[in-house]
């Protein structure tokens, strides 16, 4: 392989790197670090920023290193390899000439910038920077342009490295920022000033090297260097998003993505980036007891006593369903619990999923994983609206679309996915025949050797979506999308907390019944976890305790109320949609007298004299460990390790209603749990969707 | 001085119809099939011995060129020649007589250019403020595809087409890979080299951008020889040339003119002599606005060509000679040319966006003399900070002109902040307009 390499002297030190390396990457492979602006490596390269520059010996002019591919350099006159100089004074000089240019115009505004203490210009003008301003003249100011509720704009401070702008086009699929006019008078702006249409619009705030985008939520609020960051997992949708969570006090003040090269590689949707002032709203920070038909605040110990009474029913009279938003740790204690009672009325599938039952793991896994669409050659989507239920994941099939000529079919609601794809049908009827059908995409898929076929929850929570899982699950081993090394079959959740409760097993017990069959109105007493979404509204006289952090949906019905932490507010575990296990860890405290979920359910349990085996949440993931090694590793995916299981077809009875349309699969993008719905910025941004006049916006 | 005979623009001034049935007397067309047919290898080699070198400011071997592009044709990757006749620089003027006077040159030259390059379609990039030229370009264009000389299965015998494409005025698209992108239809900014557009061009095929000067004189070259063309001039700097002289000399003018020819000798003869006498020559800005200015006693006796311009740290450019006599104010005169680079820049990279406004603005404060003695050395850096530090040249064409003026007349802009200064003594180290 020694061809594909190419030897350069850098700073005097020799060094070999693939002939495809940019001269910065062999810059930095050697150990030096160049400064820039403009480039980046997720997007093309513009080469217009002029800020890492480097001395080639020889050249007549300083060459721009992102820009400079290796491979196209010569070799010395003499045959030795090219020497770069990454320091010295011609470097220097240079650098500091641009960054002296960069600074002319750029107002002296740090102590009231919002990117103070991490922007790039600040950091790279105490490298390269003057001690004084040499230039006398006006400064020159660019209007403010209007991005919507998420992005601030101040475009004064604008370097034009147009990073935002190819992000939009680029990884976003919207063209919807651009440079207008040209010279010292060039502008950044959205052409009609409005947000941009995109899920992933938050990401250019993290690109702009300066202030001149920035959160709007996050305007003033707190500076950097305050900020105690935590790592976390984002939970508002399936794919468990690497983040970082930031807090002051006791208030989360932003979020933060944070690179995952397998799950959100360094993209963060909007509703996971803003909806931290969601944390703050419409909290559950006391246990409350229905009194008179009016929710009271009360002590634990009384909320217990409630709760004890209402759990002293037949256990066949008892249930509990647990939400969208559920920790494993919750799950199991619940589980736990409500086995220990004897109760077999368990179930965490709100919406009526089917699936998860036949203790198959791999059947509601998405097996192919996240990264695996890089790699497939054909993907089609069942039901799924991955723009909506996992925008980051979007992006990746776009750029596997863009850069891999993936293609992609659809067989669901036609929408706007940011990239071309095939529109097979919009009903299950389509899957019939597909396999011989005369189309492009059917051909694709036929012919392709890593065919990725994914469905979506929504459409299993269809009458039929039993025998629909079983339809696509069958079609997927049609076009032989299961080999030894590829398990191109999968589910595509869209809830956080979904495939944990599942591997946790908390699905119907013997002869319990599930969610449809609780909600009807039959049962004494339910326990709600967090299920806000379910239809709570036909239960009649049944008491329910709801156990959850947000005042929503679920509290309204509640005749017991036991306050829950958020997903910030404790180390707690997670299970992605590839059966990836991972773990959020607490950046605040729980509020009020809230307490984190497991715990609730472990002192009931006390109360009850059911008392259960553990103390500590160590001890209880010991016994989830035990119970199922899924849970012994933390941050892989299983992808094609479940290849085995998947190759039998999957045994179901009942019948597919081919012509009944797949729906929406997410009606509102803004507002699908409950803490979006209590998110302001949330409110705002879904109210701009739909056309209306927002507070913000009008700013 | 150049003879008639051995004039390739011979309607020049529009003294004959620029129609075909005229441009075919004057000898356009002539053995165009037999030229094509001798096939690309002789073309180039030709073009090569003849010693063109690019007419449109920085003097690269055209022949040479033409060879860059690959040998052979995939399927898949059309090979294009685009034709830069945006000709924005300041005191340009020929490639519009060429248009106008003498379309059927161009559009023969353009098929003779493409078949060297082997591309079966030809892109005229013209001008925004060209109407005129856009229009008698179109008509000539229509008579040469109505009499079959070009368009498919034509009488010369390789399938070409050719489109003339109206640029919107920016004279950033006259950087020859900006105007691609205007071409595509994308915003004029110049693209990142390498790629050549030779390897990726328009539409990321192989292109060859060159000025309608140089492909114009292509097809007489190969009537009437290559030796013939390279009878002109001295080595390395050959053949006819048409020069654009403005300023202040008694009647300016277009003229075809030998290379080489001093520049005594072309303003001599054909301009009628400096305004108020040879005396009276303060400097020359002898190749568009883009070059340094050279002062008068350096460039009476110099030779109009490539190679000693350069070496009297200027350039040919594309000939647009503009004198200026000791009526001038250099300052003034720079400064506007700053202002110029300052509107044309097209944005994209930091030296020229931000560095172009702010030599304007304080040679605008120097043409006044509202500004320091130590300010000249600092505008020196800033032109030095932008050369050589940005995409494409116009960086570079933007910083010249600045530092030929503070090479020669230094003293000059000493002077006038002196002079300023002298009745505001008080005014001690303040520059009155920062403020």
């Amino acid at each position: 392989m020694t061809d594909d390499l190419f030897k350069l002297n850098i700073d005097g030190q020799d060094i070999e790197v693939p002939r495809s390396y940019t001269l910065m990457q062999a810059c930095e492979e050697a150990g030096a670090e160049i400064p820039r602006f403009c480039y980046h490596e997720r997007l093309s390269v513009a080469g217009n920023c002029r800020m890492c520059l480097v001395q080639w010996q020889g050249a007549p002019k300083p060459i721009a290193s992102c820009a400079q591919t290796v491979g196209d350099m010569r070799m010395n006159p003499d045959g030795t390899p090219p020497n770069i100089l990454t320091n010295g004074n011609y470097v220097e000089k240079a650098r500091s000439g641009v960054m002296e240019f960069l600074l002319i115009n750029h107002p002296l505004d740090c102590p009231i910038c919002d990117q103070g203490g991490e922007c790039d210009l600040q950091d790279q003008a105490v490298a390269y920077g003057r001690s004084t301003s040499r230039y006398a003249e006006n400064k020159r100011a660019v209007e403010d342009k209007n991005m919507g509720p998420l992005v601030a704009t101040i475009m004064t401070r604008c370097i034009q490295c147009t990073r935002c702008v190819r992000f939009a086009a680029e990884v976003a699929g919207v063209e919807e920022i651009g440079m207008i006019s040209r010279g010292e008078g060039a502008e950044i702006t959205t052409y009609l000033e409005q947000s941009l249409t995109s899920e992933l619009s938050g990401n250019v705030i993290d690109l702009c090297p300066v202030g001149a985008l920035t959160s709007k939520p996050y305007a003033y609020n707190a500076r950097p260097w305050e900020l105690r960051k935590t790592a976390s997992i984002d939970i508002m949708d399936a794919m468990g998003s690497a983040i970082r969570v930031d807090a002051k006090g006791d208030a989360v003040m932003r979020i933060m993505p944070v690179v995952n090269e397998e799950v959100n590689e360094e993209w963060l949707s909007d509703k996971s980036r803003f909806i931290w002032d969601g944390l703050a709203r419409q909290r559950l920070d006391t246990p409350y007891v229905r009194k008179g038909g009016k929710l009271t605040p009360v002590n634990w110990g009384e909320a217990f006593a409630a709760a004890k009474d209402a759990l002293s029913a037949p256990a066949d009279k008892i249930g509990f369903i647990a939400g969208d938003l559920i920790e494993v740790e919750q799950a199991k204690a619940a589980l736990d619990l409500a086995r220990a009672l004897g109760v077999q009325n368990t179930d965490c599938r709100p919406a009526g999923a089917q699936y998860g039952t036949d203790g198959v793991r791999e059947r509601y896994l998405l097996n192919p994983t996240l990264m695996g669409v890089e790699e497939a050659d054909a993907l089609l989507l069942i039901g799924v609206n991955p723009r909506k239920e996992a925008a980051v994941w979007n992006a990746r099939i776009r750029k596997a679309w863009l850069w891999n000529d993936l293609k992609v079919g659809l067989i669901g609601e036609a929408v706007d996915l940011t990239y071309d794809y095939e529109h097979l049908g919009d009903d299950p009827g389509a899957l019939d025949g597909l396999f011989g059908r005369d189309s492009e995409m059917a051909e694709a898929l036929r012919n392709a050797k890593r065919p990725m076929i994914v469905v979506g929850e929504s459409v299993l929570c269809r009458d039929d979506g039993a025998a629909i899982l079983k339809a696509v699950h069958d079609y997927a081993l049609e076009v032989q999308a299961v080999t030894e090394d590829w398990a191109g079959f999968g589910v595509l959740h869209s809830a956080a907390g979904r495939v944990g409760a599942l591997d946790v097993g908390f699905v119907p017990g013997e002869a319990g019944v599930d969610t449809a069959s609780m909600l009807a109105g039959d049962l004494e007493t339910l326990v709600v976890l967090g299920a806000d979404e379910a239809d709570l509204s036909k239960l009649g006289d049944t008491k329910v305790i709801y156990v959850g952090s947000h005042g929503d949906a679920g509290a309204a019905a509640a005749d017991i109320i036991l306050p829950s932490a958020a997903y910030t507010e404790m180390a707690a575990t997670y299970v992605n949609t590839e059966g990836r296990v991972q773990m959020t860890h607490r950046a605040v405290q729980p509020k009020g007298e809230a307490r984190e979920g497991w715990a609730i359910f472990r002192a009931l349990s006390d109360v009850l004299a059911k008392t259960l085996p553990y103390d500590s949440a160590d001890a209880l993931r010991d016994q989830l460990r035990d119970a199922n090694a899924v849970f012994s590793g933390l941050g892989f995916a299983p992808g094609a390790s479940g290849v085995d299981a998947l190759k039998a077809p999957i045994e179901v009875a009942g019948s597919v209603d081919a012509a009944r349309p797949f729906g929406a699969a997410i009606g509102d993008f803004y507002l699908t749990n409950p803490v979006a719905r209590a998110s302001r910025t949330m409110a705002e941004c879904s109210m701009q969707k739909q056309g209306l006049e927002t507070a913000v916006a009008a700013e | 001085m150049l003879q008639d005979k051995d004039r390739i623009f011979t309607n020049l001034y529009g003294a004959h119809s620029p129609d075909l049935e005229d441009a075919k007397r004057r000898g356009a067309w002539h053995l165009t099939r037999e030229m094509l047919g001798a096939g690309p290898e002789w073309i180039c080699d030709q073009i090569k011995q003849s010693g063109l070198r690019g007419r449109g400011g920085a003097g690269f071997p055209t022949g040479l060129k033409w060879t860059f592009m690959p040998k052979t044709v995939s399927e898949t990757r059309p090979h294009y020649l685009v034709v830069n006749a945006d000709e924005s620089e300041p005191g340009t003027c020929k490639d519009r007589e060429i248009m106008r006077h003498d379309p059927h040159l161009l559009i023969e030259g353009c098929m003779v250019a493409s078949r060297a390059m082997r591309a079966h379609k030809c892109y005229v990039y013209l001008r925004g403020e060209y109407i005129a030229e856009r229009e008698a370009l179109e008509k000539a264009v229509k008579e040469a595809y109505e009499a079959k000389l070009i368009g498919q299965n034509n009488k010369n015998g390789w399938d070409f087409e050719l489109y003339v494409h109206h640029g919107a005025g920016a004279y950033i698209c006259g950087e020859e890979t900006a105007l691609l992108e205007s071409l595509e239809g994308k915003k004029g900014q110049p693209r990142l080299k390498p790629p050549f557009p030779a390897n990726a061009g328009l539409y990321g095929m192989p292109t060859t951008v060159n000025n309608v000067e140089s492909i114009a004189v292509a097809p007489t070259i190969l009537r009437r020889g290559a030796g013939w063309f390279a009878g002109f001039g001295r080595p390395n700097n050959t053949g006819t040339k048409l020069f654009c002289i403005s300023g202040h000399v008694n009647t300016p003018c277009n003229v075809e003119e030998e290379m080489s020819i001093t520049f005594k000798d072309l303003i001599e003869t054909h301009c009628g002599g400096i305004r108020g006498g040879w005396e009276n020559l303060k400097a020359v800005i002898p190749g568009g606005s883009s070059v340094p200015m050279v002062p008068a006693e350096q460039i009476m006796d110099a030779y109009m060509d490539f190679d000693t311009l350069r070496d009297l740290k200027s350039g040919l450019g594309t000939a647009a000679v503009i004198v200026m006599d000791k009526s001038t104010d250099l300052i003034a005169a720079i400064a506007r040319l700053a202002y110029f680079y300052k509107h044309e820049s097209c944005g994209q990279c930091t030296p020229c966006r931000e560095g172009t406004g702010w030599m304007w603005r304080v040679l605008t404060r120097m043409a006044k003399g509202e500004a320091e003695h130590d300010e000249i050395d600092q505008l020196l850096e800033v032109s030095h900070q932008i050369e050589g530090h940005t995409i494409c040249a116009l960086g570079d064409a933007a910083a010249w002109p600045v530092q030929g003026l503070i090479r020669h007349f230094r003293v000059e802009i000493e002077d006038r902040i002196t002079q300023y200064r002298a009745p505001r003594a008080l005014v001690q180290g303040g520059v009155v307009a920062a403020e």
